[in-house]
């Protein structure tokens, strides 16, 4: 199982972002938009009236793109999926959350924290 | 199920009993290096969790530093998040995979490279120029931290993985082979105590008949030399006399 995972990593290099506006546009400011021949781009920009299925639809293409290496979160949003983040147990890509200007970091409701919380208790 | 140790099925033959020997000593030496390698990826794995544990703190300063940046720029030059979203192109910052061998696990790293020239050199040459550039640097930098988080993630979730399947058969080595291959020498040695003690049972029984016979024949020679003693033929090797078997 391990193998398959490594496998598949060669060709992933791009960095995806599903957040709010001010995130999105700093981090393409930063460089990390990317737009393919089909058109589809790697980054989704949420608000306050997006419904959770155009998230979850969003996040599931995504994980099936194959280029996709790391997938930047605000945590916020992720709040909004935990369920779909939780069920992603693959190494790649990489589900990273990120606060958001007005959600600081919260590290208790990171799933990747709370994964590591259950292996070792309190430590 | 660790109660039910059967053994092997096996012919028990003094080199099977060495085979399991053998065996026994391999699976003792198995054990134990996947013990250390356990216990080294377990050490290694804490020692990522605490740095992820840090880095996920830094970022989150990290980040919020970008967006006031962010702020600052949207204050100088009006909101440029169509104009941004519009320009996307091709990904200048993109990542490589590189892997690291770590007690026999590949764990891969990610590098942040950049590719391909700048996209948005000519935003902001209206106004604000320099607070763009300015955030544009900053969110790279976080970019860069992100980078390594992610690095630290993925090879936190592989390692899980190898840590519970190590155990596993750490577990399964200790708890059924081992236990499986002493009984089978168990078994095989006392399989073979048995056959001795039967082949030394069967031993005694014959000689015992033999010294039976020996005396009956003698008893036999002493009656006969009473009753005709002046007789005395030498023996005959045509007599037909047979030679009792020769016991060591």
């Amino acid at each position: 199982m391990a193998a398959a995972a490594t496998a598949q990593f060669k060709d992933r290099n791009l960095i995806g972002i599903i957040g709010d506006e001010d995130s999105v546009t700093g981090l393409l400011l930063a460089g990390i938009g990317h737009i393919d021949a089909k058109q589809a781009k790697n980054f989704f920009v949420v608000d306050a009236k997006t419904p959770k299925e155009q998230l979850e639809e969003a996040f599931s293409e995504m994980l099936r793109r194959r280029e996709m290496a790391i997938i930047l979160i605000n945590q916020h949003v992720a709040e909004t999926i935990r369920e779909r983040i939780e069920e992603h147990e693959d190494a790649f890509p990489t589900i990273l959350e990120i606060p958001s200007k007005d959600h600081p970091y919260d590290p208790s409701k990171d799933s990747v924290l709370k994964r590591v919380q259950k292996l070792f208790g309190s430590d | 199920m660790s109660g039910n140790n059967q053994r092997l099925a096996i012919f028990p033959t003094r080199m099977a009993q060495t085979t399991m020997k053998l065996r026994l000593k391999g699976a003792q030496t198995g054990h134990s290096l996947l013990k250390r390698k356990s216990e080294a990826l377990t050490k290694r794995f804490r020692l990522i969790l605490g740095k992820i544990d840090e880095a996920k703190r830094k970022m989150g300063k990290i980040m919020q530093g970008a967006a006031f940046s962010l702020a600052e720029v949207t204050y100088a030059t009006g909101d440029i998040s169509f104009a941004v979203q519009a320009a996307v192109r091709q990904a200048q910052l993109k990542v490589r995979t590189k892997q690291e061998n770590v007690s026999g696990t590949m764990l891969p790293a990610f590098e942040l490279y950049s590719e391909g020239n700048n996209a948005f050199e000519l935003t902001g040459l209206g106004r604000g120029g320099q607070q763009i550039a300015k955030c544009k640097d900053v969110y790279a930098k976080a970019v860069a931290q992100l980078v390594e988080l992610a690095s630290l993630q993925t090879a936190f979730v592989i390692l899980d993985e190898v840590i519970k399947v190590t155990n596993r058969r750490v577990n399964a080595i200790e708890y059924v082979i081992i236990p499986r291959i002493e009984n089978t020498i168990k078994y095989i040695t006392s399989e073979l105590d048995e056959q001795d003690r039967e082949e030394f049972f069967r031993l005694k029984k014959v000689q015992g008949k033999k010294k039976r016979d020996r005396d009956v024949d003698e008893q036999a020679r002493l009656a006969r030399l009473a009753h005709a003693p002046e007789v005395d033929e030498p023996a005959s090797i045509l007599a037909g006399d047979e030679d009792g078997d020769i016991l060591f």
